[in-house]
């Protein structure tokens, strides 16, 4: 074989796949081989081979009858947080040891009815809590990029980091992710792959860990803008079992990619220029500013005046949902179970146990601002600042039809160089949280690479449910940037 | 507003979680510095603001109050730590 099959697109195996070029066995299997040689990543906490040849077989049987899906045959990691009925699912903790789901998530669901084979459960930190994967209990998956003559080893984001690495390192085509306040955008960014954070409501939520429910979204992570409309596509969709999923019809995301961004309005808000962001990330956003006016928009300064308040205001809302989220492992149903003398002794033996420092962390400060006499002050106020934080894009919006920004305020850096600082390291969500928190959609795209060779990406915010414009003009800047970097492989 | 390890403890045995007494101290000093990163919103004028309770405007669907699911105990207690006839089993609570 001459084409390395486990550096397609999706969009390129599928069609490939189409012409009998090769079977779904045949890129299943190279990617299972792919998959193993890169175990010193740690991307993948399970493999399952058996299923993946299974679903591969059974792909080709139905290309043979001419009944094959969008994405039939298609190799993919699911992240961790995900159930997969039949397959031990971990959200990335100690807590939920030996659960295997009797059911499937929703989502997953879909991309199995349009064919996806699966090849293993993706790294994250726990219950998607963190920004480096160095939060999971399975120890962190490694950024397959390394800085330019040097072999310290990266981070590679989080919490969807085992996602973005397996799709850089070529163990999966595309992956499934989440992304709570930046969990498939900034993984995405730090491992030069696409990701894409849908509207809140455009996809189910069910059968997805929770995490922050207000705030969580299922989404894709791939190579490039055309497969993540292709995995979306897939994804989206209203679901009766998740009743704050939105019944609206899904759009064919691919029909208007090559449109082109001619005429339209591309909003850069000042505030987003944040004090000490390194010259490489302006020169980046700067980059994409040009780009977006050289195929015709027009860029608008805009404001966004509350973002400075994004960050706390997530820092008081996530946690909170998560105290409340988290309450239902209790050692009784499922999962760990650390003995006691009494009941309450067997909680919170199991939870102290189970929980890692993170989560503990965010569960004590959630339980303390939902607390009797704290609420007010910390909760509702909180609310009240995301309502300012969404009128703020909401007016942006009535200027423009999208915004530019930087993704994160910096590259990939060491494991083990930010942990100690839980502030320190919710600063890297700056650009991202605020998204969340107004629920709109969002998508990080590879557009250069740091002075030390590390990927960067920038990010294009778009009105609730114009996922197709964001596709539009993540396609026109992708088309621009010219991004073909990749790691070298060294593991 | 800052932490003690009175309170800590305190919100410990709400959340249900064991924290030994050596380690209150240290999580007071984490949990005050994010409690400290996040005292800015108080100085954001919220008057007249409602607190957000959804981002996308949309009526919740209506259905039937009707069972749509269930009747497969050993599904449900395939993962239970700890299960006998049917039921989960946790330390004796009553006397």
């Amino acid at each position: 074989m001459t084409i390395d099959l486990t550096r397609l697109t999706i969009a390129g195996a599928r069609d490939a796949l189409a012409r009998g070029e090769f079977t779904a066995v045949e890129l299943t299997d190279a990617a299972l081989a792919a998959a193993e040689r890169a175990r010193p990543l740690n991307s993948l906490i399970t493999e399952t081979p058996e299923l993946a040849r299974k679903q591969a077989a059974a792909s080709d049987a139905r290309r043979a009858e001419g009944r094959a899906g969008k994405l039939d045959g298609i190799p993919l990691a699911v992240k961790d947080l995900y159930c997969t009925e039949g397959v031990l699912t971990t959200a990335g903790s100690h807590i939920l040891d030996n659960f295997v789901p009797p059911y499937e998530s929703t989502v997953t669901a879909q991309l199995f009815a349009e064919g996806a084979v699966m090849v293993g459960k993706a790294n994250l930190d726990q219950f998607g809590m963190g920004g480096s994967n160095e939060n999971s209990h399975f120890g962190p998956a490694v950024n397959p990029w390394r800085r330019r003559g040097d072999t310290t080893r990266l981070v590679p984001g989080g919490s969807s980091g085992g996602s973005a690495a397996a799709v850089a390192a070529g163990i999966a085509l595309g992956s499934t992710a989440t992304d709570t306040g930046g969990s498939i955008r900034q993984p995405a960014a730090f491992n030069g792959v696409t990701g894409l954070k849908p509207t809140y409501g455009r996809c189910s939520r069910w059968g997805i860990i929770a995490f922050a429910s207000s705030l969580d979204q299922a989404g894709p992570i791939a190579r490039d803008v055309r497969d993540c409309a292709i995995m979306l596509g897939a994804m989206a969709g209203h679901d009766p079992k998740d009743s704050t999923s939105v019944d609206r019809p899904v759009p064919d995301y691919e029909a208007g990619l090559e449109d082109g961004i001619k005429g339209l309005r591309i909003g850069v808000p000042r505030e987003y220029r944040v004090d000490g962001m390194p010259a490489e990330i302006e020169k980046l956003w700067a980059d994409g500013i040009a780009w977006a006016r050289d195929a015709g928009a027009e860029i608008v300064d805009i404001s966004l005046p509350h973002t400075k308040h994004a960050l706390a205001t997530y820092y008081i809302v996530a946690p909170a949902e998560a105290s409340s989220n988290l309450a239902r492992y209790d050692g009784v149903r499922y999962g760990l179970r650390v003995p006691g003398n009494d009941l309450n002794e067997l909680y919170e033996n199991t939870r102290a146990e189970g929980f890692g420092a993170e989560v503990r962390r965010r569960i004590l400060i959630g339980t303390y601002v939902l607390s009797a006499g704290y609420y007010d002050a910390y909760y509702l106020k909180a609310q009240k600042v995301r309502t300012l934080l969404l009128r703020d894009f909401e007016q942006a919006f009535g200027r423009v039809d999208a915004i530019l920004a930087p993704t994160t305020p910096g590259a990939a850096y060491g494991i083990g160089e930010k942990s100690n600082d839980p502030v320190a390291m919710y600063l890297g969500d700056v650009f991202t949280v605020p998204l969340n928190l107004a629920g709109l959609p969002g998508m990080s795209l590879p557009a250069g690479l740091s002075a030390e060779g590390l990927p960067l990406g920038l990010q294009v915010i778009g009105r609730a449910f114009d996922e197709g414009t964001v596709l539009k003009v993540g396609r026109a800047l992708e088309k621009a940037a010219a991004f073909t970097g990749r790691p070298d492989v060294w593991w | 507003m800052s932490l003690d390890n009175a309170t800590v403890a305190k919100i410990a045995r709400l959340a249900r979680l064991k924290i030994d007494e050596a380690a209150l101290a240290p999580m007071a000093a984490e949990l005050n510095q994010i409690l400290e990163f996040v005292e800015e919103l108080g100085a954001v004028n919220t008057d007249g603001v409602p607190p957000l309770t959804s981002v996308v405007a949309t009526q919740l669907k209506m259905r039937d109050d009707v069972v749509t699911d269930g009747g497969y105990p050993e599904k449900v207690l395939a993962n239970a730590p700890a299960a006998e006839q049917g039921f989960y089993t946790v330390p004796k609570v009553v006397e």
